[in-house]
């Protein structure tokens, strides 16, 4: 389902943080959004959600997601935050099952289906034998794909994850990268992710959202948006681009 | 098969539950048999048989000690149960929506309201008027957390979170605290009888007062029971939980007004009673582990064991003298508290 935001302005504390935010995600495909540190990237995937109130649009399949209930909406939208709390004690599995919530009725439990497809998405994950962990006891890679079981528990067309790679070593980095877009093949999935790393965005993503100072400065296909010069401009840093073996932008840095 | 049971630790078992019902029923028999009059054994036991239907049985008791198990043992041991056991799944309720393990169902005021409610009954209507007191207890105590609700939305306003209110929680309790001393002050010859009550206890605990609070005790123990799963949703914080299309809001207000209830229905029976809320939920959660859908059903029924056992060990300790009951939990919970985190250390990785 294609994602469409639309003149989002959102205020934080007094202080605008995001200006007439517009983008476009067509059905299936991956958009990073990236910027540097402060430019409201965290804040616009919470606005998309909902969870912050601000001005404009956000559409997923053309149906407006603030005029619905929260949890006809997390049926539609599943979100992974950046640095998601983890209660110590509860196992992956109860974790996933969280991921249901919007299908369980307010006080009641969850069904057999619902356990069904957590142990599914466990299987698909490589979980299965990590059920029965307790969420204190996992490896940075493996917390990250905890969360991702418990977003795909959600069975919601569209994914947002913010920063779905912090603090991975390279190795783990390029396996839950690999791991979200199978996931986008597989079943159709409309991704839109925050990336720090500018290369690995423009190694995955099908469009890159810049966003500096809360305005989109740029956007488009990574070779378009990842310039030496667009770099420099909204990063002050020093990069060489070139491209890479499928004409993706490789950048490094340079000293100056 | 077996793997899903060991992965789901959000089910109450049958095991534990069985175990705690078990452990409650002897606590309940324990209570009845032994006390201070020797009213022999096997007459109570036939005399509880007698009232299940299509029994019958003549317990051969004396109408002098009939009396003291119908009027005296029962209630005060049914009146153990439900304050030990509103109080720890009030506790657990508590903590649930802090997400501290440390909250208590005294933190947002409940405590401080009651003890103005009952200190001011007390000095206002002095000598009679026994049945004044729980009244005045209960409403004191809603009265103190609804204030610092209040109290905390006004000043938290926009800000959606729980540290304004517990800050609103602890400028509540300590303004009420101040106002009780000064009543206290005030009419320093009702001294022993406040003191009496904050100490707390079930001794004078009869048929009126259990069945003043039944109906309150009963909405709010079926509302906290209600929302173990959404407590475990809530445990990934207020926007995640969101994110998964729950109100954290809606979740918390629900849930701290069925808790204060039931804390407001225990003080009522009890006065003050420290320790349990915060002691049972925590041994819960170290034998059975963290999930709300466990920490509560299991916290009301060792709650209510633990409180008549607690009781049962106040009057026959020192007999025919009676230790006041908020003694003996912090003394026999203490250390007890202290066994059980060392035993299960390893179970939990908190």
């Amino acid at each position: 389902m294609s994602v469409a935001v639309e003149g989002l302005d959102v205020e934080l504390d007094g202080r605008r943080v995001l200006h007439g935010v517009s983008l476009a995600v067509p059905a299936g495909s991956w958009t990073a959004v990236i910027g540097p540190n402060g430019a409201g990237k965290s804040t616009l995937l919470r606005a998309v959600l909902g969870l912050r109130p601000g001005n404009g649009t956000v559409r997923v399949a053309g149906a407006d997601l603030r005029s619905l209930k929260p949890r006809q909406r997390a049926r539609l939208v599943a979100y992974a935050p950046q640095s998601p709390s983890l209660p110590p004690g509860m196992t992956v599995l109860d974790y996933t099952l969280l991921g249901r919530s919007p299908y369980i009725p307010h006080l009641g439990r969850e069904s057999a289906a619902d356990r069904a497809i957590a142990r599914e998405v466990l299987e698909r994950l490589d979980l299965t034998s990590f059920a029965a962990r307790a969420l204190d006891r996992l490896s940075g890679g493996e917390r990250q794909r905890v969360v991702l079981a418990r977003a795909l528990a959600q069975q919601a067309p569209v994914l947002l994850l913010d920063e779905p790679t912090t603090a991975l070593d390279i190795g783990h980095q390029q396996q839950v990268m690999e791991l979200i877009d199978r996931l986008r093949v597989d079943d159709g999935l409309t991704v839109l992710t925050t990336i720090h790393d500018l290369t690995l965005a423009g190694q995955y993503a099908d469009a890159l959202v810049l966003l500096s100072g809360g305005r989109v400065a740029a956007a488009g296909t990574p070779a378009r948006v990842l310039t030496r010069e667009t770099v420099a401009a909204h990063f002050t840093a020093t990069v060489s681009v070139v491209p890479g073996r499928d004409g993706r932008p490789v950048l490094a840095l340079e000293r100056p | 098969m077996n793997k899903d049971r060991d992965a789901a630790r959000a089910r109450l078992r049958p095991g534990p539950l069985a175990a705690a019902l078990a452990v409650l029923a002897a606590a309940l028999l324990a209570g009845l048999l032994v006390g201070a009059a020797d009213v022999p054994v096997g007459g109570v036991l036939k005399e509880l048989a007698d009232r299940i239907p299509f029994v019958h049985l003549d317990s051969g008791l004396a109408p002098v000690d009939r009396n003291v198990l119908w009027e005296l043992r029962l209630p005060r041991v049914l009146a153990g149960a439900l304050v030990g056991g509103l109080l720890a799944l009030a506790g657990a309720g508590y903590q649930g929506v802090f997400r501290n393990p440390l909250a208590d169902p005294y933190l947002l005021g409940a405590a401080a309201g009651a003890g103005v409610g009952a200190t001011v009954t007390i000095v206002v209507l002095p000598g009679g008027a026994t049945y004044a007191v729980p009244l005045a207890a209960f409403a004191g105590a809603v009265g103190g957390v609804l204030l610092a609700y209040l109290l905390g939305s006004v000043a938290g306003r926009g800000a959606s979170g729980s540290a304004t209110l517990l800050l609103a929680g602890v400028a509540v309790a300590s303004f009420l605290s101040a106002v009780q001393t000064l009543v206290q002050q005030l009419k320093t010859q009702e001294l022993q009888r406040i003191y009496a009550w904050i100490l707390g206890g079930v001794a004078s605990a009869g048929w009126t007062q259990l069945a003043m609070v039944a109906p309150y005790a009963l909405v709010s123990t079926v509302v906290l029971l209600l929302h173990g799963r959404l407590l475990d949703v809530l445990a990934v914080g207020d926007e995640e939980a969101g994110a998964l299309g729950l109100s954290a809001a809606r979740v918390r207000l629900v849930v701290l007004a069925a808790a204060s209830l039931a804390t407001a229905c225990a003080v009522a029976i009890s006065g003050l009673i420290g320790f349990v809320g915060i002691v049972v939920p925590h041994v819960v959660r170290r034998v059975a582990g963290g999930s709300y859908r466990v920490v509560l059903p299991l916290s009301l029924l060792g709650g209510a064991a633990f409180l008549v056992l607690a009781d049962l060990a106040a009057r026959t300790v020192v007999a025919p003298g009676e230790l006041p009951l908020g003694v003996v939990t912090a003394f026999v919970g203490g250390p007890f508290f202290v066994v059980v985190l060392r035993a299960f250390r390893r179970e939990v990785g908190t």
